[in-house]
């Protein structure tokens, strides 16, 4: 496979939300608004290329029986400096991320390209990987909240485009299934003619 | 009364997966059956209690005391990952017949986002160890009744015809925005 497919492949063919339905906890927790969406995908982004990079570089050195436990060390060593970099540099978005932004440990995406990507391959790949898989990420975190900002509020990126108050439903909790189920099906039926 | 506003509250008004998304992954993936989401819940009860306590104990007596507050998400996850597998080879040996239940769901709760998810909220929220600990299990129960409620739909959901796009994942995520609108009824109620 070369580069570019591999770059790509996380864009759109195995694409983490739409396609895998992987790291549904932040997908729906945070995308009240497409800013946050956004936020939330670049931390994500880089959580997911460094380790990529740190672990396919110590990939001979880890055993093979404790290798899960030393990902999840390496991910939370890099969770905890993203934390503090927004904490400093963005504190708005960080307040508003909350609870979430520790909770990129768990995400199952990161530890799922740490073991199946990153753990077989050399660095540049890997980190190519990383890089359309966390794009991938933010793209769909983008959407989904850019969806649920229109109709819940009618503003874009917290433009106000009509004067009143939205589809109030759509910014609260339940709102996050519904539209994500009805992106997720609308892509089922492209593919479906595709 | 304070601790029936807590469970209350816990349960109904915040639930943890339908108001706050914490534990998407499992909710989605072993709801197919009422009997799997049964153990789930079980085992969820159990580890996230286990979880809260140990991890308000090295909170309050070794990172506050030593200044490493931002030591708490290596450390909480770190914990959780022990804790899990500890249990797991404690009631090999204890209790069988409770480790047939619960085994196979264990493995999976180190990546539930709500067990480091609530850790973190008990901390965050200054409960003390009591109210942290009731906070806990109403929030633990409040995950089983939304597995088991929907896993029950679900059920019900494999005899019924759905548009070809909508079948699997995007039905269950509706299903799922329904049961949270349900929900919604309960705010105001603390």
């Amino acid at each position: 496979m070369n580069q570019l497919q591999n770059f790509t492949k996380g864009l759109i063919k195995e694409n983490p939300v739409f396609v895998l339905l992987l790291g549904m906890c932040p997908t729906l927790g945070v995308t009240t608004s497409a800013i946050n969406g956004l936020g939330m995908g670049l931390a994500t982004l880089c959580v997911l290329c460094l380790s990529n990079i740190i672990i396919s570089i110590l990939k001979s050195l880890i055993p093979d029986k404790v290798r899960i436990p030393a990902f999840i060390v390496v991910i939370a060593s890099l969770v905890t400096i993203v934390q503090m970099v927004m904490e400093a540099s963005v504190p708005t978005l960080y307040a508003s991320l909350g609870l979430f932004i520790p909770l990129i440990v768990v995400n199952c995406i990161i530890l799922g390209r740490a073991e199946a990507f990153a753990s077989k391959n050399n660095i540049f790949s890997s980190f190519i990987d990383g890089l359309g898989m966390g794009l991938g990420f933010t793209l769909a975190l983008t959407i989904l909240g850019a969806m649920r900002e229109l109709l819940g509020a009618y503003s874009i990126f917290g433009l106000k485009l009509i004067q009143t108050d939205g589809i109030i439903v759509f910014v609260l909790a339940p709102g996050a299934f519904l539209a994500l189920g009805f992106i997720i099906a609308f892509i089922n039926s492209l593919k479906k003619t595709a | 009364m304070e601790i029936i506003i807590i469970i209350v509250g816990a349960i109904l008004v915040n639930n943890i997966v339908l108001a706050q998304f914490l534990g998407i992954c499992p909710f989605l993936g072993v709801s197919n059956k009422i009997s799997t989401a049964v153990g789930m819940s079980g085992a969820v009860v159990f580890v996230m209690t286990l979880a809260t306590l140990v991890t308000y104990i090295i909170n309050s007596y070794l990172l506050i005391p030593f200044g490493l507050e931002f030591l708490q998400t290596i450390s909480f996850i770190l914990v959780i990952a022990a804790l899990v597998q500890m249990v797991e080879i404690i009631l090999k040996k204890i209790s069988p017949a409770l480790y047939q239940a619960l085994g196979v769901f264990l493995p999976l709760i180190t990546t539930n986002c709500a067990v480091l998810g609530v850790a973190i909220i008990v901390i965050q929220q200054n409960f003390n160890l009591v109210g942290g600990l009731v906070f806990t299990i109403a929030t633990a129960l409040g995950y089983g009744l939304a597995l088991i409620i929907f896993a029950g739909l679900r059920e019900q959901m494999e005899l019924v015809e759905v548009p070809k796009s909508m079948k699997g994942s995007p039905i269950a995520l509706i299903t799922a925005g329904i049961l949270s609108l349900a929900f919604m009824g309960f705010a105001g109620l603390v």
